[in-house]
């Protein structure tokens, strides 16, 4: 590890990566329900308002499609704003100015302005909470053109990803996993940034490849090491960009495993799990040894909290593909 | 219910200026301008008017996919707009055809996005900062408030010069007062204090349905509930409407906050090119509002203050200058080249992007030259 490297919780590193990113550039905003004094729900901004000032960080009205339409505004003014979204499941009262107007502004105007608007959503399960809190929304954003779409699986990626995603010059949806808020990584905050849009291989292996993102990397990973412990090889890709997604090292480690299970938080049906089990297919079809197998939420309303662990895939859901995968 | 305030009117229909107390406040502002200016209003009511029917037979010869007509709304537009100053920035609908060429863009530009050559049309920032029309009805009252915020947080407005202090207009109509985010819009002015007039044009019919159905009380008093204030206006009276929007607007811009104006006007036409309205209209009420006509209303005021038939007479050949021009511009517009469908989606460079715009240039290639 070396000087510039510390360990923090994936929180803490969202917090330093927006610090950062409000120190180096005057334009850019913080904007949304509850983050300034209180410093959000999941104390993301803590302490950025008195830092940064309520010209800087603001809380807003309780209306989303407010946050983003305002935001809009604002990007038309020169303005680089981060929206926060309280909660996955109330993103949809700003779909519609998300949908049409965000995501087409700049074909719209023919490339003559650019819509630099960060949207965070804290998003999935694991978490216990009441309806709405839980959901896990990407399809239908990594659906809509003009939208760009990640997801961080560590805190270092969390520092480096949000920083990335208010450079750019597209609206992008920051999904952040927030059953992993609190888990600690190391953050090495003077490496150069991995880019935003490439996904990783991030355990190596031999028989099967195991895709996912945000959460669900470290219920990947579990995966791997149970089956490591029976004697199966498991490669695990981290996809980090879910749209546009980053194929190339998806489609050399199938080439070189033979086999996919691709696992998501999401409902299955019309999915990003469903995407990228049909361009692999495409791609790496003489490579492929087994179907490529979804493993997925159940195509329901997330259902109550007290029901999650059987909702939402697990290591054990994941390993049984893997053993079909073999099967085959 | 709030009290409500008298209608501002300054001509009368039959083009008589208007005396009182209500007048007498906003007067001042049309003492302020010259014969020119005054002329100016009505040309600009005019050509817009001559444009919106040639657009609409335009639309009706199959040139353009859709039109929505204007008639009976200039003087809403005209004076509204000539209220403003440079340095403003403007969002509106989809009607706004008078204001976009008072702000200086090409009338065939809204044609071009009408006819499905564009999805745009223009450059706000060269064109009087009068931004893209919206289609979704009330997504630019959000958008308006966000950039008011902006000029805000800026300094921009409010350092006690009007030739320099920033504010922004946001068009909307009566229809669109029941979308959630004209709502949102005014809860947001309001509590950011934005630069910021909104300006509602109530033509009285969303498509086929009445204002009735949108609400049960005068739209100007909502604003009251937001804490905006806010003025009712004769809509077909344009040296009312430019009073009271440049009344509003130099308060906004020295930071008194947002301001609502309601301006009470018609639809002479259909909703658009799609619709008829002799099946929901009476048409006593369309007969009604055209003896309340902007236009004949203010041509009668010219005259009786010494107008004479020769600037009438020249302006009418200027108004089918003007149309004859769109027309044929119009039909000499092309074909968008094929790579309008990929470019500028993002402006950062995207893999489906290049691959799918590549695939497309093959495809066609593979028919050979001269398929």
């Amino acid at each position: 590890m070396s000087a510039a490297t510390e360990e923090l919780p994936m929180a803490r590193a969202l917090n330093a990566g927006l610090r950062k990113a409000l120190g180096d550039d005057p334009k850019v905003l913080l904007m949304g329900e509850d983050i300034g004094p209180l410093g959000g729900v999941f104390r993301i901004t803590e302490g950025l308002q008195a830092e940064f000032g309520t010209n800087r960080v603001f809380d807003t009205p309780l209306a989303e499609s407010g946050i983003v339409g305002t935001a809009i505004g604002l990007a038309l003014r020169g303005y680089r704003p981060v929206c926060e979204i309280q909660f996955d499941g109330f993103i949809f009262p700003a779909f519609d100015q998300i949908t049409t107007q965000l995501a087409k502004m700049t074909s719209r105007h023919e490339g003559r302005v650019q819509m630099p608007v960060v949207i965070r959503v804290p998003y999935g399960g694991h978490i216990g909470a009441v309806e709405h809190h839980q959901e896990s929304p990407e399809a239908y954003f990594a659906h809509t053109p003009g939208l760009r779409s990640v997801s961080p699986s560590t805190p270092n990626d969390a520092y480096w990803m949000i920083q990335e995603a208010i450079s750019s010059n597209d609206p992008v949806l920051f999904f952040e996993p927030k059953s992993r808020y609190w888990n600690k990584g190391p953050v090495d905050f003077a490496a150069s940034a991995v880019p935003l849009h490439a996904s990783r291989v991030v355990r190596t292996g031999a028989q099967v490849t195991l895709v996912g993102h945000g959460a669900m990397v470290t219920v990947l990973l579990q995966a791997a090491e149970l089956a490591e412990a029976e004697g199966t090889s498991v490669e695990v890709v981290d996809l980090r960009s879910l749209s546009p997604i980053d194929y190339a090292p998806l489609v050399e480690s199938v080439q070189k495993t033979g086999r996919l299970v691709v696992a998501s938080e999401a409902p299955g049906f019309a999915s990003l799990s469903s995407e990228i089990a049909s361009t692999v297919t495409e791609r790496a079809f003489y490579s492929l040894e087994a179907p490529v197998l979804r493993v997925t939420a159940f195509d329901t309303p997330f259902p109550p909290a007290k029901l999650e662990s059987a909702y939402l895939p697990d290591a054990d859901r994941v390993l049984e593909a893997v053993d079909r995968a073999l099967g085959y | 219910m709030a009290e409500t305030a008298p209608t501002v009117q300054l001509l009368s229909p039959e083009g008589v200026l208007q005396t009182g107390a209500t007048a007498e406040q906003y007067l001042p502002y049309i003492e302020a301008l010259s014969d020119d200016q005054l002329r100016q209003f009505h040309r600009d009511m005019v050509i817009t008017r001559r444009f919106d029917a040639e657009a609409t037979n335009l639309q009706r010869q199959g040139q353009l996919a859709l039109w929505p007509p204007s008639q009976g709304q200039e003087a809403a537009q005209v004076g509204s707009a000539h209220a403003m100053r440079p340095q403003d920035h403007v969002f509106p609908s989809y009607r706004e055809h008078a204001v976009g060429l008072i702000r200086g863009i090409d009338a065939v530009d809204i044609v071009r996005l009408m006819r499905g050559v564009t999805n745009g049309g223009w450059n706000p920032a060269d064109h009087g900062n009068f931004h893209l029309y919206t289609l979704v009805l009330g997504s630019q009252t959000l958008h308006a408030t966000g950039y008011a915020m902006g000029v805000g947080f800026d300094g921009a407005s409010a350092k006690g010069d009007p030739e320099t202090d920033e504010a922004v207009v946001v068009y909307f109509g009566d229809g669109s007062t029941s979308q959630g985010d004209v709502s949102e819009a005014l809860v947001y002015a309001a509590s950011f204090q934005t630069p910021q007039l909104f300006f509602l044009q109530n033509n009285q019919w969303a498509i086929s349905v009445p204002v009735s159905v949108q609400s049960r009380t005068p739209l100007y008093l909502r604003a009251d509930g937001f804490g905006v204030p806010s003025v009712q206006v004769d809509g077909n009276d344009v040296l009312a409407s430019y009073a009271v929007t440049r009344k509003g607007l130099d308060e906004t811009r020295a930071g008194g906050g947002p301001r609502f104006v309601e301006a009470m006007t018609y639809r002479i036409g259909a909703h658009t090119t799609s619709d008829d309205p002799t099946k929901y209209r009476l048409n006593e009420e369309l007969q009604s509002w055209i003896a309340r006509d902007p236009i004949a209303r203010y041509e009668a005021w010219l005259r009786s203050r010494g107008e004479g038939d020769g600037f009438f007479a020249e302006l009418a050949t200027e108004a089918e200058d003007f149309a004859a021009d769109v027309r044929k511009r119009t039909l000499e517009l092309g074909a968008p080249s094929a790579d309008l469908i990929f470019d500028n989606v993002y402006s950062e460079p995207h893999p489906l992007m290049a691959a799918q715009k590549q695939w497309l240039g093959d495809y066609e290639a593979s028919f050979g030259a001269g398929a």
